[in-house]
């Protein structure tokens, strides 16, 4: 508790804090994770539901699995994972002031999480083309329980996908203020939260994961 | 740790990160490697057991909890604890209704 000061950014050597703009990195951090456990309980309802209908349905869920493919869903953990480590490492690098490295590494965690995305709108699009989606003829002929298992798993990825977005778009901002040099090692709320939002969105498709592709 | 930076929390080797990652990409083969076993019972289980050990990683060292002040810490179980309340009032009426 003791290290804490209050106006330590006024010692940092860049010049936007002259104009007595506040800023309190320990205030900025609290309200992110408040945030974030807003986020977790948003999912966490919908994993309620999940585990609700799975405990009805066990038989449906396990058939609705086995039509997912693991290899698509590991290759998408593994981007996102990999993603999460490059986040977490830009935030390293600007730390130690390294500001080309950090940009570099945040550019490669933008990337990772556009081929997420891509990956994501082509498992769907497969789905699409088989018929396999809420209210199709194919979906309406399936047994209840994979109806709901389909229904759960449009919903749950996507709204992760929104906010694979949201971190995107993010992360840009992020590059666009440590470019500018308006985020740096003085001054790294911005960046710091903005990882924190990424390694969120990273936690819930570990949870996503299991739970849709590996339980068939 | 007192920088002109004022840092929350002395600074994180790269390195570390690197073996947390090799960790989570273990983790993620051996939750898919045990996937094709045939085990009706234990499946969800043990792929939820493997889900909460990454989680544990990443919000451990990602995430920086493990070097924070435990206020972070605290938050979280008091979260946890929320959760968990729901979870049981919600199994507790649908599986005995």
């Amino acid at each position: 508790m003791s290290e804490y000061v209050p106006t330590a950014d006024a010692a940092a050597p860049h010049g936007a804090d002259a104009h007595g703009e506040h800023y309190d990195p320990v205030a900025s951090k609290i309200g992110m994770w408040l945030f974030l456990f807003t986020e977790v309980l948003l999912f966490g309802t919908l994993f309620i539901v999940f585990a609700v209908y799975l405990s009805l349905y066990h038989f449906n869920f396990s058939e609705g699995s086995r039509q997912l493919d693991k290899v698509i869903g590991a290759t998408n953990t593994v981007i996102l994972l990999t993603s999460s480590l490059t986040m977490a490492l830009s935030i390293a690098a600007l730390e130690r002031s390294s500001k080309r490295l950090s940009l570099l590494l945040m550019a490669i965690t933008l990337l990772l999480a556009l081929s997420f995305l891509c990956i994501k709108a082509y498992e769907w699009h497969h789905k699409f083309e088989h018929d396999v989606y809420p209210t199709s003829a194919t979906m309406l002929a399936k047994p209840h329980g994979q109806q709901v298992f389909f229904g759960l798993y449009y919903t749950m990825t996507g709204l992760h996908a929104l906010h694979v977005i949201i971190g995107g778009a993010a992360i840009l901002a992020a590059m666009v203020l440590v470019a500018r040099g308006r985020v740096h090692a003085g001054r790294i709320s911005f960046i710091e939260n903005t990882g924190l939002y990424w390694h969120l969105v990273d936690l819930i498709w570990i949870l996503l994961f299991p739970l849709y592709y590996l339980i068939g | 740790m007192q920088t002109p930076h004022a840092k929350s929390h002395p600074l994180v080797p790269y390195s570390l990160y690197f073996k947390v990652w090799v960790a989570l990409i273990v983790l993620t083969v051996l939750t898919v490697a045990v996937s094709y076993a045939d085990m009706q019972q234990t499946k969800i289980l043990t792929a939820l057991m493997i889900a909460s050990l990454k989680i544990m990683l990443v919000v451990l060292y990602f995430m920086h909890v493990r070097f924070e002040k435990p206020l972070y810490a605290y938050m979280i179980v008091v979260v946890i604890v929320t959760y968990g309340v729901f979870i049981s009032l919600t199994f507790s009426d649908y599986l005995y209704r």
